[in-house]
């Protein structure tokens, strides 16, 4: 038997204007889960879906198990045994989970579909894995913890012996991923081999047995676990260093926005909080503990049942995104694709989305292409968004260039209050320190900000102050240079409370 | 760009062909000859200048249905009620004209006007629905078709019926001439080219031109349009862009009404001379076809209602000359029609693959 599942030689693919994969060689031994990390746009998804079979290269071979095989469709990787779990699910949200499970390798039994040989052969293969879904609940009702185990056992039930997990992690809660990483080692420990892609360097580091570096199209390393750590790591990832952000200490300014008693049963309970002038404040918490609905009250979009909020001590709790703009207060919403920018306009268009109908943007009625263009142009130059012109439509960027788009379109008019909301989920290293980068500098103006993320590193390097929400109420307003993320962790899952 | 362009005209051409090489073999194969047939359709169509009149003639109400329907995609609503907004709006202008006497200058924008009003008013009951109480438009529209059906036969049977009418059709009494859109022939006449007046081409065909380069400006550089665009491609951020989706959908099914609304002009002001219950046979629904081979573009809309025009003067023909039978004739018009959008499709992704790997 050959030592390696899988193997690539020299596969290289353009695409219009970049050159996605170049003379890649992979090598993927068997049993083993090999991470293969890059920045955004290194050219994994692309080497992935040519492994499975989305893509053909244009030029280069892939070896599996020692014999050279022609991947022209996703069946053929199937057939093969190459299973893959897409970074967005394909599952049909109104089936159930069995459903979903056998469809395409239907069990018909007289015409109809043998459900009980069906469920029962599940279910004797969820128990060998240590896997277990509700196979009788709709997709649609499932968390995304869970559906992505119904993708795993999608993949197991067909047969998978290579299994390509594309940015796994990036929806999960640290909860789900800790589960997600148990069933990988015990994945492992039957057999299987796994494809883990990912750029967070902390989940490759705990979960890999080899680590593949891939940099604009090329591999540039190819390192044992043991070899690895997280510097060696990010140099290989982005060729440079990084520096983590330096908060300077300075005295807080005046209070710009209060929130008082604010409740929305059964989500939030009398919250109070306050927000000054040059500070990051950061709001901690496990989704679903309400910092969802906090956030789209403060924003405009959700009206409290109780409570007050103040900016400036004027009450604006009665007030829509619009008014709250124009007041001073500017939003990064957590969904940039679907919430903050119009995938299908320019990015022009997108940059005086709320100001569209303000001078000089439109004058009677009538849109100022002229300094609608200067504009964009201006932001774009700023904020060095990578964009061939301001009229390429936003659904070509990268998502760095997308949030870069956002945070230059807020930005821009100078707000005096910034309600930024997982302003870094989903980009890659070199964009999320450009991201930090401008939140800092913008305190360092004197804006007040309020930051939501769930990546607590990015919490505790940023924030003045922590406050920390579970089940819809305040538990404590901490300091990071106080505390450690243990305790942070502690008051998230309400063990600890002030 | 130039081989952008390129691409977009090309495309729909080749698309045409296709559609009648199609057509062709399906003539063949039911016992016709297809050379005999198409030159029958050509030629009293698009050979000589009043075939070309009789073709505007057809497309002009397309034009006006068409333009409603793709302005209602572009706010991500589906307006299937254009044929209940064209009676209204038909039967708004005939009532004007029947009943005040006014000099064409006013007559004539005062018609236009009643046309779009009433019709925008037929079609803002389903926005506001829409808005206020989430109904889905494209139940409401296709049931206020039917009430606005019945509506205008129970006006044009009862109250509005011409008196001592002789035709079995009912109809309302003939428009004062202050509401009458003059034809086009005379016009053409003075400048040496030969339109026959019988040929019913008139100003409204103009009309319409002017139409599609106000909805196109409206939709492109206004900011409404901009709003208009930006909820019917994301209704979440537009909100977060303080844009209120409620009042754009109320704002976007006025203008669609209005639009199709003006789609019974022609008939009415601009032809028969007054209402003619029933007369739109569909015109309205054909607008969805329209914009949809036009690609929702006010200039691909006024190709593609051409297009329509030439099959329905063809057709006509065809039944008058060809020993053809009636009802092949409309299969032969479903299939070239079916095949233009098929092959508008395909050879567009091709033409465009094909850029896309020269670069």
């Amino acid at each position: 038997m050959a030592e390696y599942i899988l193997e690539t030689r020299g596969i290289t693919k353009h695409f219009p204007g970049v050159l996605a994969n170049d003379n890649v060689e992979i090598k993927i031994r068997q049993g083993e889960i090999h991470s293969i990390i890059g920045e955004n746009g290194a050219g994994k998804t692309t080497l992935m879906n040519i492994i499975y079979g989305l893509i053909r290269p244009d030029r280069g071979e892939i070896f599996y198990r020692g014999k050279k095989v022609e991947i022209s469709s996703p069946s053929i990787a199937i057939r093969l045994g190459i299973g893959m779990v897409h970074q967005h699910f394909m599952l049909v949200p109104p089936f159930t989970a069995w459903e979903n499970i056998i469809l395409g390798k239907e069990v018909i039994k007289n015409g109809v579909l043998d459900k009980d040989s069906v469920c029962s052969e599940l279910k004797r293969l969820m128990d060998s894995y240590g896997l277990s879904v509700p196979l009788e609940e709709r997709v649609e009702d499932l968390s995304v913890g869970i559906r992505q185990k119904v993708e795993l056992i999608k993949l197991l039930y067909r047969g998978a012996e290579l299994l390509i997990l594309d940015e796994p992690t990036a929806l999960l809660v640290p909860q789900e991923i800790e589960e997600l990483f148990e069933i990988l080692d015990n994945l492992k420990k039957q057999g299987k081999t796994v494809i883990f892609i990912s750029h967070k360097l902390k989940e490759v580091l705990r979960i890999s047995d080899r680590i593949t570096v891939m940099r604009r199209g090329k591999v540039v390393g190819e390192l044992e676990r043991e070899e690895a750590n997280e510097e060696t790591l990010a140099r290989l990832m982005i060729g440079k260093t990084l520096e983590s952000p330096q908060l300077e200490v300075y005295e807080r300014g005046e209070e710009v926005l209060r929130l008082e008693g604010i409740s929305l049963p059964p989500k939030l309970r009398n919250i109070n909080l306050s927000l000054y002038k040059g500070e990051i404040l950061g709001l901690a918490g496990i989704e679903g503990n309400g910092q969802k609905e906090l956030l789209e009250i403060i924003t405009g979009l959700l009206r409290p049942e109780k409570g007050r909020i103040f900016y400036k001590n004027r009450e604006v709790q009665h007030l829509d995104p619009k008014s709250l703009r124009e007041l001073g207060i500017g939003f990064i919403p957590e969904d940039r694709q679907t919430t903050g920018l119009i995938l299908d306009f320019t990015v022009a268009e997108n940059i005086i989305l709320g100001r569209h109908d303000k001078e000089p943007y439109s004058i009677r009625g009538k849109l100022n292409l002229p300094t609608i263009k200067k504009t964009a142009v201006d932001i774009v130059k700023d904020y060095d968004i990578r964009a061939s012109s301001v009229d390429k439509h936003v659904r070509f960027l990268s998502g760095g260039n997308q949030q870069k788009v956002i945070l230059g379109r807020e930005f821009y008019f100078e707000p005096e209050v910034l309600i930024a909301s997982q302003p870094t989920r989903g980009l890659d290293i070199g964009a999320t320190e450009m991201i930090h980068n401008l939140l800092l500098s913008a305190r360092r103006r004197g804006m007040a900000i309020l930051l939501y993320s769930s990546d607590l590193d990015e919490i505790m390097t940023l924030s003045d102050r922590v406050a920390v929400i579970y089940n819809g109420e305040i538990v404590g307003i901490l300091s990071p240079r106080e505390i450690d993320e243990a305790t942070l962790g502690l008051y998230m899952t309400g063990v600890r409370k002030d | 760009m130039i081989r952008r362009i390129l691409i977009s005209i090309l495309a729909p051409l080749l698309a045409v062909l296709l559609a009648f090489s199609v057509g062709a073999i399906v003539m063949y194969i039911l016992g016709e000859n297809p050379f005999y047939v198409y030159k029958i359709l050509l030629i009293n169509s698009v050979t000589n200048i009043n075939g070309w009149g009789y073709v505007l003639f057809n497309a002009t109400p397309l034009i006006f249905s068409g333009l409603a329907v793709a302005l209602a995609f572009k706010g991500g609503l589906f307006n299937i009620g254009v044929e209940g907004q064209l009676y209204i709006g038909a039967f708004a202008c005939a009532w004007f004209g029947i009943t005040f006497n006014v000099h064409p200058v006013i007559g004539i924008p005062i018609g236009l006007l009643f046309a779009m009003i009433f019709g925008g008013l037929w079609g803002v009951i389903a926005g506001y629905l829409k808005a206020r109480f989430g109904a889905h438009e494209v139940i409401i529209t296709i049931m206020l078709n039917f009430i606005a059906m019945a509506l205008t036969n129970y006006l044009v049977n009862n109250p509005f019926k011409e008196p001592g009418q002789i035709n079995p059709i009912p109809q309302t009494k003939e428009l004062f001439s202050g509401s009458i859109i003059p034809r086009v022939y005379p016009l053409f006449n003075k400048f040496g080219v030969s339109l026959s007046s019988s040929v019913p081409l008139n100003y409204t065909f103009f009309i319409a031109i002017v139409f599609c380069v106000i909805v196109w400006y409206f939709l492109e550089r206004t900011k409404w349009g901009y709003e208009i665009k930006a909820v019917g491609l994301n209704p979440k951020a537009s909100r977060y862009g303080g844009i209120n989706p409620s009042h754009i959908m109320i704002l976007v099914m006025f203008l669609s009404g209005a639009l199709g609304g003006l789609a019974g002009v022609n008939d009415v002001m601009g032809y028969r001379y007054r209402f003619l219950d029933g007369f739109s046979r569909g015109t309205g629904f054909t607008g969805i076809a329209v914009a949809l081979l036009g690609k929702n573009n006010p200039i691909g809309i006024v190709f593609a209602s051409i297009l329509f025009g030439i099959l329905d003067r063809g057709a006509l023909a065809m039944d008058v000359f060809t020993n053809t039978p009636r009802e092949l004739i409309r299969v032969i018009q479903a299939i070239i029609i079916i095949f233009v959008a098929i092959g508008n499709e395909f050879i567009f992704r091709l033409l465009q693959r094909l850029e896309r790997e020269s670069e």
